[in-house]
């Protein structure tokens, strides 16, 4: 709650102008049964037919200024909610956004969609008019009160008697309605999570002609929802009718308790229905205070769980001390490096060198670490012990956006955004011009078939690039990490569904290139590593084999046996060809 | 639902509202009974609340102005068994209400989520999850609201304003008059704030579903933001989408907040003209006390209906539009579907057969020209070509996800236009490009290849594919949940999972597109050896760039601009020294020039 307030604070004017409309607003509003009093005792009773226009001019003037200052508090109230919450979603972001790998590694994208999503709604809608209406009706009431006794003492002890349990059952009911509401909302969860995955994973549904068996997976849960809804409608049913039921006991005992006090001229008849009006304002605050509080509990368990994300602090951040650079070359050293992925070690004592603009091949079995190293370059995660080094910097020294920016990466999982393909190609680097988007496109070997799309670069592509093959989505994401230069370039396995000839001439692009970045490769076939300066064969985390192609052959080792499988019968061909 | 992208606004075509008002009535008409008995317990507990206000005038006039304790305290006991009686009422009433709508609700959910799932792949091809989601969960909820506000708002308030109107009328038409004077004022007021607030919302609501979209994709796609250091740029689009969606919203709520300013001042000063009126009335001895008070009574219920149902209306509108969009989705027909006359599909052999078959995924497009083959039982074939050639339609075609523009797919001499599609399609086992898993245990996520398969059966299968080891390595062996789309996993591993799926099914055609390119040569052998006992016989289709995996299948196609060039054994085509020698070759010259 505190570090709420240090986001509304930012808000002085909006916080006290709606306040003292509110006030200005209520006091005026207590003026009016009051009024209604002395039309009936003065006027029609006491026949003192000269006031009654100056008390309607009163009543007419109390209405504008309450219409008036009703809309200043209403919207000012909506301007601060809405900029804490813009506040809060923008700092969310940006936090969630600066946080490493790891923390991604598990949490569902879902359940970070509602910290931004409903939890910040939560605390929105509180600052709109929960907190407003919490404030305004304890007011109300302490006023109203205060008249009511003035009024008659007697009178408001009596229907007093019907207030707390009108308090207690709107207690119980937000009480046991919340719970229910969770439990909706918890389901709900569930069953958007099963819709999304089943949607997501249509095609595999249909493969495997589970469409039934989905159809009933989600029937079940459709049918829990009913349960549950139905058991929502059930506690509103127990509690809600009685509730009312308590109101208007209070209000018929005022009549009759009230009438016989008026018919032993106890008082008057105005008092009476000045009563009527000001007893409302006592009820109201209490009926609505169980949805209150429980506003108010909702409100504080979304920001903590929204204060939960923001005090993560990255694991991963720049140092202090931390060297800026643009000029990264691209030399890159492992020095005994051993990395540990949650418990286990993926990586032990490894050491590669690599210089500027020479090009490192990583083979190895599913599972070895390929990708680990990789990730330890860009620093996605940091080295248990041992360092990494850029330009012989070390990378934990070195600020964070200066590194990767200068580095390229295409990851193994293609991720395209749905947007057009330029704009894909373009995230790699902004202000790219045509000719830099066309020249990308050409050493990633995608501009052939980008040309025969109707729309060419501006046609769009769906979410994960739905649409394309896997060919034509990884070679555009080849072309967004060309794009930017980079001086490090990363191939996780990023030409796995590309035919061999679209590989090879990619390959050669690269090879080709002005500027050539150091260029790492993760690959399994030897046609795609064969070139590298220094090709690393990786086993469980150790490397077993390093060197060049012919260096690797003659070694006839783990390597030779790959290029055994791949080419076995190359021979006999080669004796056919020449 | 137009393909579009996050930042696009979504455009609708309209279905008129009487037609959307028909098609949702349909879905009350099984509850008609209930329906009546709910309307009739409202009329009841409103005529209680009613008659309140007259019973007070009643006490006022003529027990308190007589004096009378002992009739007054009749009049405090019947208010008293009304109000109970009405509790009773009211809670029947919640109770059958809630029943109807959240039956109509599961009903219409079904009806939908069962459609979608019969959807063919066009219709999921360029539309993204979110949206379709979108209408699966959030349209429907959408609807609840409609269906519990259109009976337990619009018929009670329109109720309650007739009655009131017509009991104020009673008991004195002249203030009546009077009183429903400033009623245009009010009125006119809340159509305009309706119309142009509407036209308002509906923008919110457009810059909402465009800032979730943006949210939900950069979070998707958080490690490609990070690798190019893109923070910056996506943290200055978020700004700019939510200052959208703010400044809509705000432009909104300016128009919104008006609402209960107006009906504040209407009230009071419909009030005033009240009290001045009755005033002279009273002057001239035409009304007592009693009434006026009353009518101050009523005055607040006359306004309290027709707030809230220029409320409702305004809901109604919204959800109008939820209506809208699922019906569009209901009457989308799935191109692909089985036949009225289809056939089960018996125990496949094996036999695939292709005739003249032309195919384009949009019209105007072709993408396989007049092919023509035909794969005996047992046989292995691989499909080769440059990546755009039309392989992985052959095989989205034999899996009948599309339907050939002409021509004819033949599986053991039946067209498989012909037989029911679920009996087709459990006796394949098909390995997509993009692998996906389910966000769930590994087990379950092979288990989907068989759902009655035993636990021995699942382990038995990631055994075959050289899954176990790496399996047994994580920290819960078969029970690790792999997360969202198996993110916890490399592509690789996920490959191999989805083998161990797709073999436990113990298909009787095999197809694998792209099935094992990010697995290493050395596992990818080990998974060959596994399965060729299982697969003994079966027919296969296989879709791979590396040689090793080609190489020893029992023949090749070559597919080329639609069109399949080549066909036959490695060693014919690469005697036949056409394209498979070319594309073959070119490893080998890669392999020697170098780049």
């Amino acid at each position: 709650m505190k570090r709420l307030l240090s986001y509304i604070k930012k808000y002085k004017a909006l916080v006290i102008i709606p306040f003292i409309s509110m006030l200005f607003a209520i006091i005026l509003d207590m003026f009016n049964p009051y009024l209604v009093k002395i039309i009936i005792d003065r006027v029609l009773k006491g026949r003192e037919y000269s006031i009654l226009n100056l008390v309607l001019l009163a009543l007419a003037a109390i209405t504008v200024g309450r219409a008036v200052l009703g809309y200043i508090k209403e919207y000012l109230s909506d301007l601060l909610a809405v900029r804490v919450a813009q506040d809060l979603k923008q700092d969310l972001f940006d936090h969630i956004q600066s946080l490493p790998f790891s923390y991604f590694d598990n949490m569902n994208t879902g359940e970070l969609m509602s910290r931004i999503g409903e939890d910040v709604d939560n605390i929105w809608r509180t600052i709109a008019f929960g907190l407003r209406l919490f404030i305004e009706n304890i007011i109300c009431f302490v006023i109203a009160t205060s008249i009511l006794f003035y009024l008659s003492w007697k009178l408001t002890l009596f229907c007093i008697i019907a207030l707390p349990p009108i308090a207690f059952l709107a207690m119980q009911l937000e009480k046991k309605i919340g719970q229910s509401f969770e439990n909706i909302s918890d389901h709900n969860a569930v069953l958007s999570t099963t819709a999304q995955e089943n949607i997501a994973g249509v095609r595999l549904v249909k493969a495997f002609s589970r469409e039934k068996h989905e159809i009933l997976k989600f029937l079940e849960l459709n049918k829990k929802n009913y349960d549950l809804n139905v058991e929502q409608s059930n506690i509103i049913a127990k509690y809600f009718p009685p509730m009312e039921l308590f109101t208007n006991i209070s209000i018929v005992l005022m009549i009759s308790l009230g009438g016989i006090l008026v018919i032993k001229d106890n008082i008057s008849l105005g008092t009476l229905v000045a009563f009527n009006g000001y007893i409302w304002s006592l009820i109201w605050p209490l009926r609505m205070l169980g949805w209150l509080t429980n506003m108010l509990a909702q409100n504080n368990a979304s920001a903590k769980k929204i204060f939960k994300i923001l005090d993560l602090e990255p694991a991963i951040k720049d140092n202090e001390a931390c060297v800026t650079t643009n000029t990264i070359k691209g030399d890159i050293e492992f020095k005994n490096v051993s990395f540990k992925y949650k418990e286990d070690f993926v990586l032990r004592d490894l050491s590669i060198k690599a210089k500027s603009g020479s090009t490192v091949a990583i083979m190895g079995t599913t599972g070895s670490g390929k990708s680990s190293i990789i990730n330890l370059i860009g620093r996605y995660y940091d080295v248990q012990e041992g360092k990494v080094s850029v330009d012989g910097i070390n990378v934990k020294n070195l600020c964070l956006k200066d590194l990767r920016s200068s580095m390229s990466v295409v990851s193994q999982d293609v991720f395209l955004f749905s947007d057009s393909i330029e704009a894909n190609i373009r995230f790699g680097k902004e202000d790219a011009t045509e000719e830099e988007i066309k020249e990308a496109c050409r050493i990633a070997c995608a501009s052939e078939f980008i040309d025969e799309l109707e729309e060419g670069f501006q046609t769009v592509i769906g979410e994960r690039g739905i649409g394309l093959s896997g060919g034509q989505k990884q070679r555009i994401s080849i072309a967004r990490a060309l794009v930017s230069d980079a001086s490090i370039l990363v191939l996780d396995d990023a030409t796995s569904a590309l035919d061999m000839e679209t590989e090879y001439e990619l390959l050669k692009n690269l090879h080709d290139k002005k500027n050539k970045p150091t260029t790492f490769i993760i690959a399994h076939r030897i046609s795609a590593v064969k070139n590298a300066d220094q090709i690393i064969f990786l086993e469980n985390g150790h490397i077993v084999e390093k060197g060049t192609h012919s260096e690797l052959l003659e070694k006839r080792g783990k390597y030779y046996e790959v290029y055994c499988e791949q080419f076995k019968d190359f021979e006999q061909v080669e004796g056919e060809v020449v | 639902m137009a393909k579009n992208t996050v930042k696009q606004d979504e455009d609708l075509k309209k279905l008129s509202n009487k037609e959307i008002l028909f098609r949702l009535s349909r879905y009350l008409k099984p509850f008609k009974l209930k329906v009546a008995i709910v309307i009739t317990l409202l009329i009841f507990v409103m005529g209680c609340a009613l008659i309140n206000p007259y019973l007070l005038k009643e006490a006022i006039d003529k027990y308190i102005g007589d004096k009378n304790i002992k009739g007054l305290l009749i009049i405090g006991v019947v208010m008293l068994s009304l109000n109970y009686i009405a509790m009773i009422a009211s809670r029947f009433r919640i109770n059958i209400m809630a029943s109807i709508t959240n039956k109509i609700l599961v009903d219409i959910r079904h009806q939908l989520y069962s459609h979608i799932q019969k959807l063919s792949f066009s219709f999921f091809d360029n539309r993204p999850v979110g949206k379709v989601l979108a209408r699966v969960i959030g349209d429907v909820n959408s609807l609840q609201e409609l269906f519990a506000n259109s009976i337990t708002t619009l018929i009670p308030e329109t109720l309650t304003l007739i009655c009131t109107t017509v009991m104020m009328f009673y008991m004195n038409y002249k203030l009546a008059l009077a009183s429903i004077t400033i009623l245009p004022v009010l009125v006119i007021g809340m159509y305009i704030i309706e119309i142009e607030g509407r036209k308002r919302w509906q923008k919110y609501r457009q810059k909402r579903s465009n800032f979730y979209g943006y949210v939900h994709e950069d979070f998707s796609g958080i490690r490609v933001v990070q690798s190019f250091a893109c923070e910056e740029r996506t943290s200055k689009n978020f700004h700019d989408l939510l200052d959208d969606l703010m400044e809509s919203f705000l432009k909104a709520v300016k128009l919104n907040d008006f609402f209960w300013p107006l009906v504040e001042l209407s009230w009071g000063l419909g009030s005033v003209i009240v009290f001045w009126y009755s005033v002279k009335l009273y002057r001239t001895g035409s009304i007592t006390i009693g009434t006026i008070v009353a009518f101050t009574w009523y005055i607040t219920m006359f306004w309290r209906p027709i707030m809230n149902i220029s409320n409702f209306y305004n809901t109604l509108i919204t959800n109008f539009a939820a209506a809208e969009r699922l019906f569009e989705i209901m009457d989308i027909k799935p191109d692909i579907a089985t036949l009225e006359n289809a056939v089960k599909m018996p125990k496949i052999k094996g036999q695939v057969q292709f005739k003249n078959v032309v195919f384009g995924y949009e019209d105007g497009t072709t993408v396989l020209d007049n092919v023509n083959f035909k794969v005996n039982t047992g046989e292995t074939i691989a499909l080769v070509g440059p990546t755009g050639a039309g392989k992985t339609t052959i095989i989205n075609l034999i899996s009948r996800f599309y339907d050939p523009n002409s021509g004819e797919i033949i599986i053991d001499g039946k067209n498989i236009k012909n037989v029911e599609l679920d009996s087709l399609r459990s006796q394949m086992g098909i390995m997509l490009q993009d692998t996906f898993l389910f966000s769930t245990s590994i087990k379950e996520n092979i288990r989907y290849g068989r759902l009655d398969a035993t636990d021995e059966e699942v382990i038995a299968a990631a055994k075959a594919v050289s899954a176990h080891e790496f399996i047994m390595k994580l920290e819960n062996g078969y029970d690790t949940e792999v997360n969202e789309r198996g993110s916890r996993l490399s592509v690789g591993q996920r490959q191999l999972i989805s083998f161990a799926r797709a073999l436990l099914a113990n298909p009787r055609i095999l197809i694998l597109d792209e099935a094992t390119s990010n697995i290493d040569t050395f596992t990818e052998k080990l998974v060959q050896m596994g399965i060729q006992k299982l697969l003994y016989g079966r027919t296969s289709f296989v879709i791979a760039h590396r040689l090793s995996t080609i190489r020893d299948c029992d023949r090749i196609m070559v597919i080329d601009e639609g069109k399949i060039k080549e066909s036959g054994s490695h060693d014919e085509l690469i005697k036949l020294g056409g394209l498979y020698y070319d594309l073959y070759m070119s490893q080998y010259k890669f392999l020697n020039e170098g780049a």
